[in-house]
């Protein structure tokens, strides 16, 4: 079944887009996502797949053609980053309204400004209530994988809902990988032909998209929120069906290190694979260190990630973005809300970092650790590494 | 008017009943009502080119009368009337 090639991660992203038979491609370049539209349009002009190809001048554009795509009925992809996804930002929230099915990459870079081409999540933070599915991969196979089972999970009629999978901005895009790249046979086995649950269609006029007057508006933002929250059940089959056939299986929270840690580390995306490293390490030393790795943000698996912390005694939230002015990073957010009902909670650090490319190494983990066993981390949130005058 | 609950919305709260707008009461809209003098009206059909909600049509004795199912009482008509042969007048008065 299938073959292991080494290539770039954006490579290897068009190729499992083409293996899911996308019927419209409509994007817009721009660093460090452009290696995959690239290589999709050239796939395109090759005919190696029979698709449309939208060259769109700009990623609103690109949302918007992708939303009219989606609402005749096409299997539709796209891909961006920061300011491209920013500048999709209100088409976003009308894609998931209209409860479109679609797949979308969005290779992970910080928000202008100042500038920077480089990785951080400050761009996904800034759409986190877009009303999407949102996965983040971890490494190379697991982005390939998560493209095509993406969209199983968007077309399922329980589901109904388009999929952001992040893959972190050059660490991923640009990294040269050894991945399994399974037959198309098998592929669509799995992924069967897309059976639209509406449609634009002259036979069947529908009106998609009207006004939501008050009587209106909030029983369909009700609707979407239940679609959302019901999906992960689905989800987790969806995954669960990746693995019987192609025998690896992705769960919504991973976990690692010692049973029963005492402090664990929480991150999101590639600095999982970092930590990996740092906590093998530790552990080897005598170290009661773990991690929780999120793979699913939205809708966030709640039960799951309370299952998996347990009688933690401290966790580190590693965030890749800031929330300036508030309580903490979103990640962070998003986990203290989460525990404030527990009668039994872990200390919660948490530490900003790797913002605009900022290098974080096995190193930092450890000294990260170091701190917190001291007790060193008194504010509410750690920017990471910031060189200052202080101390 | 009775509104969906949200189970049973559409999905995307689409519209799949084609031309249900006919089906909207705009009369609810309204505050005031023309009312017309047949004295002054010479039955030039302008105010019917007018009104916005084209619910003015002509009657057996050609004059010009809104539906008042659709009338949501803009003026329009009033303003519009070169004999000026309509007045908007408060709803109930
Ligand atoms: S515009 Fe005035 S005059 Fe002409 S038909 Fe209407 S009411 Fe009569
Ligand atoms: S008030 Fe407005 S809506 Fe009513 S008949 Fe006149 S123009 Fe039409």
């Amino acid at each position: 079944m299938g073959k292991r090639i080494g290539t770039e991660v954006s490579i290897a992203v068009a190729e499992a887009v083409k293996l899911a038979r996308v019927d419209v491609i409509s994007a817009y370049p721009i660093t460090p996502q452009t290696h995959i539209v690239e290589d999709l349009s050239q796939i395109v002009a090759n005919g190696e797949l029979e698709a449309a190809f939208i060259p769109v001048e700009s990623e609103h554009s690109a949302m918007s053609a992708a939303v009219g795509a989606a609402a005749t009925g096409a299997r539709v992809y796209t891909a961006t980053s920061a300011q491209g996804l920013a500048l999709m930002h209100e088409i976003l929230f009308i894609a998931s309204s209209l409860r479109l099915p679609m797949v979308m990459t969005v290779a992970n870079r910080s928000l202008s400004g100042p500038i920077s081409i480089w990785n951080d999540h400050s761009d996904i933070m800034a759409e986190r209530d877009i009303g999407w599915i949102q996965i983040f991969g971890e490494n190379g196979q697991e982005i390939f994988d998560l493209t095509i089972a993406a969209f199983r999970i968007a077309e399922d009629k329980r589901v109904l809902l388009p999929v952001c999978v992040n893959m972190d901005g050059f660490i991923l895009t640009h990294m040269i990988e050894p991945i399994e790249v399974p037959d198309q046979e098998l592929v669509d086995r799995f992924l069967p032909p897309f059976e639209p649950a509406m449609k634009l269609d002259p036979a069947n006029p529908v009106t998609m998209g009207p006004v939501g007057v008050p009587e209106i508006y909030t029983e369909a933002k009700k609707q979407c929120d239940v679609a959302l929250t019901n999906s992960k059940p689905v989800i987790e089959e969806v995954l669960q069906q990746w693995a019987e056939i192609f025998g690896r299986k992705y769960s919504l929270i991973e976990k690692n290190g010692t049973e029963s840690a005492e402090t664990v580390f929480v991150t999101m995306g590639s600095l999982g694979e970092t930590v990996m490293t740092a906590i093998e390490e530790l552990n080897a030393e005598g170290q009661s260190v773990g991690q929780v790795r999120i793979r699913l943000w939205r809708p966030f698996p709640k039960e799951e990630f309370k299952q998996a912390i347990k009688g933690v005694k401290r966790l580190i939230v590693i965030d890749r973005a800031l929330c300036p002015g508030s309580t903490s990073g979103p990640v962070a957010a998003e986990i203290k809300a989460l525990l404030y009902e527990e009668s039994e909670k872990p200390e919660v650090i948490n530490v900003i970092a790797g913002l605009g490319g900022r290098d974080v190494t096995r190193k930092d983990f450890k000294t990260m650790l170091d701190m917190a066993l001291k007790g060193e981390f008194k504010d509410d949130y750690t920017i990471w590494g910031v060189r200052s005058h202080a101390e | 008017m009775q509104y969906p609950a949200w189970e049973d919305l559409e999905l995307g709260a689409a519209i799949t009943t084609p031309g249900n707008a006919s089906n909207l009461k705009t009369g609810d809209w309204r505050s005031s009502v023309p009312v017309l003098d047949e004295d002054k009206c010479v039955k030039c059909g302008l105010c019917a080119v007018y009104c916005p909600e084209f619910c003015i049509a002509e009657d057996e004795e050609g004059f010009y009368r809104p539906d008042l199912y659709y009338c949501k009482g803009c003026g329009i008509c009033a303003v519009e009337c070169p004999k000026e042969a309509i007045k908007m007048q408060r709803e109930g008065e």
